[in-house]
């Protein structure tokens, strides 16, 4: 067995140690694995939410994968997955790597930054929805008439105004990420490479950017898994209208099951979020591979 | 010294994104309704109009205010005192059992919460606890574990062996060494989680959408939801219903904010 005398101590199973872990575990166990568990049997029965709960087999299934708002659900949410990927992560670096510098000023900067983190999403997509307004927002306050749009009620533009209301809300915390990380960059680094005459984007490029892998890695796990379960937002400033344009799955899921109360369906819509997290976040690990741990450990 | 140009404009450019949005909402929450329908929408008023915040008030605020501390506290205590216990028992026993409850908890971080309503919609009605503001706490409590843990975890890695050696030389119980050791040396990150938890479940919007019903239970992102429904055309008093709403998460913010952002920065860089 794997009793080694060297430390034999180590190995035994302390009963207090058991009993430290046990609330957290049993907590963790019932309000989070059980209902994961839980939304894989649901999705195998009927339930309106307020009845009697029927076993029905694929019933549900059937219904899930044959609707034409799954799908489309599910392709709006890997468009909001790329396109918040692709807004958002450059923007973080950039602005990481700005506030990592020594300057007073800068923690100044930092500490404004990181005020949307501290707004609801209610209160921010409130806040927009009256900074959209045409006659009493932006657009007739800064005199810009091309800000005057029907922002909500087109299918284009208001993905647009999604798009950019979440970066507000999320961009600080990347950001902060980011500047932490860049921090951690050994200044020796720079110093060499000044000493090579490297100029400023040329060091960004090629020490800050690959020393920043790993975090690349973490930002850009939560930030996936985070997008696909965007919902505050989206079901306050649009409840996935006009039409259909930002029923993105989780919102369908929601209204599939709370709304149209059909549990059964929202449940198998809820397995495949689920697979969809674990792949994503999976992929993303896997795409940063052993160099991810290798970049880790010279950081530290 | 050479300046950096591109980072230094989209730095500045985004503290003027960041902060027009506030600025609108302040200065909005100020005017009369008349002058807000009458006034340049991105200058202030001249006469400062408080009726809005009065009104604010007198449409139950104080309820959800006291909501929301509630359903915080009762989250954010148990959690930390749940997190920190078990972030003990991980890092300090070596015993192979710990092993995969390292990894369920890391599970946790990609668990996306979202998916799980429904059958945390029929726990809550099946323990007879829907429409209460227990309710909202309980599944914030196991959803915060995962990160929670990890943070602490990685504070408490960084606690030199010998200390604990030294107190196992003394007699001390685990209990001992937990409490008299491991706690105040990792007080940091334990604030830090009691903060950062503090503000998720100050801003949850989803549970209480789905596990509270009557208006007597709403927390504040939800009772401004609806507030919002209700004073559709009286846009400053909605304005000054988000002031309002944000000055106590503010306010921790100014006392925490070391922790929360040195805490989140460990939690997620390493």
């Amino acid at each position: 067995m794997t009793t080694t005398p060297a430390a034999p101590h180590r190995e035994r199973l302390q009963l207090s140690h058991l009993l430290f872990a046990a609330p957290a575990l049993l907590f963790f166990l019932i309000f989070a694995i059980l209902p994961l568990l839980g939304v894989v049997a649901l999705s195998f029965t009927s339930w309106n939410g307020i009845g009697a709960i029927e076993f029905t087999g694929l019933t549900s299934w059937t219904e899930a994968l044959s609707r034409e708002t799954t799908w489309r659900g599910l392709l709006l949410v890997l468009l909001m997955i790329v396109a918040t990927w692709v807004l958002q992560t450059p923007l973080s670096i950039l602005l990481g790597t700005f506030l990592a510098g020594q300057q007073r000023y800068r923690g100044v900067l930092a500490v404004l930054y990181f005020l949307p983190l501290l707004l609801s999403s209610s209160a921010i997509a409130i806040t927009f929805k009256s900074l959209m307004d045409p006659n009493f927002g932006l657009a007739s306050g800064l005199g810009l008439p091309f800000l005057k749009q029907n922002w909500l009620g087109d299918s284009t533009l208001v993905w647009i105004v999604l798009l950019v209301i979440i970066a507000w809300q999320f961009i600080p915390f990347h950001t902060l990420i980011y500047q932490g990380a860049v921090r951690q960059i050994p200044q020796s680094m720079y110093e060499a490479a000044q000493i090579d005459g490297a100029g400023r984007v040329r060091q960004f490029f090629s020490i800050t950017l690959p020393q920043l892998k790993y975090t690349l890695i973490t930002s850009s796990t939560l930030m996936v898994v985070g997008a696909l379960t965007y919902f505050d937002i989206i079901f306050v400033l649009t409840q996935g209208g006009p039409g259909v344009s930002t029923r993105i799955l989780p919102l369908d899921m929601y209204l599939t099951g709370f709304r149209g109360n059909e549990m059964g369906v929202a449940s198998a819509l809820a397995v495949i979020l689920v697979v969809l997290g674990l792949g994503l976040a999976l992929g993303v690990q896997r795409l940063g591979g052993k160099d991810a741990s290798a970049s880790q450990t010279e950081g530290a | 010294m050479k300046r950096n140009w591109i980072g230094g404009t989209f730095g500045w450019l985004w503290l003027l994104a960041v902060l027009l949005p506030l600025y609108f909402v302040a200065i909005t929450s100020l005017k009369s309704i008349s002058t807000y329908f009458g006034s340049n929408p991105v200058l202030p008023s001249p006469q400062l109009a408080f009726e809005n915040f009065t009104a604010v008030l007198e449409a139950d605020f104080t309820t959800y205010l006291l909501n929301s501390v509630l359903v915080a506290l009762g989250t954010v205590v148990p959690l930390v005192l749940m997190a920190f216990m078990a972030s003990y028992a991980t890092v300090r026993s070596r015993h192979r059992l710990f092993r995969p409850v390292r990894s369920l908890f890391l599970l946790g971080l990609a668990i996306p919460v979202q998916a799980t309503i429904v059958p945390i919609y029929l726990l809550i009605i099946r323990m007879h606890m829907y429409d209460s503001l227990a309710a909202l706490m309980l599944p914030g409590i196991a959803f915060g574990l995962p990160l929670s843990i990890l943070i602490i975890s990685n504070a408490l890695r960084d606690v030199p062996g010998e200390l604990f050696e030294a107190m196992d030389i003394d007699g001390c119980t685990e209990w001992q060494k937990m409490w008299r050791l491991a706690f105040p040396i990792v007080r940091p990150a334990l604030v830090t989680v009691a903060v950062y938890q503090a503000l998720m479940s100050w801003n949850g919007f989803l549970f209480p959408l789905i596990l509270t019903q009557s208006p007597d239970m709403r927390t504040l992102p939800l009772a401004l939801w609806s507030f919002q429904g209700e004073y559709a055309t009286n846009v400053p008093v909605v304005m000054a219903a988000v002031v309002l709403s944000s000055i106590p998460i503010v306010l921790l913010y100014i006392v925490g904010r070391r922790y929360l952002v040195s805490g989140m920065t460990a939690g997620s860089g390493k």
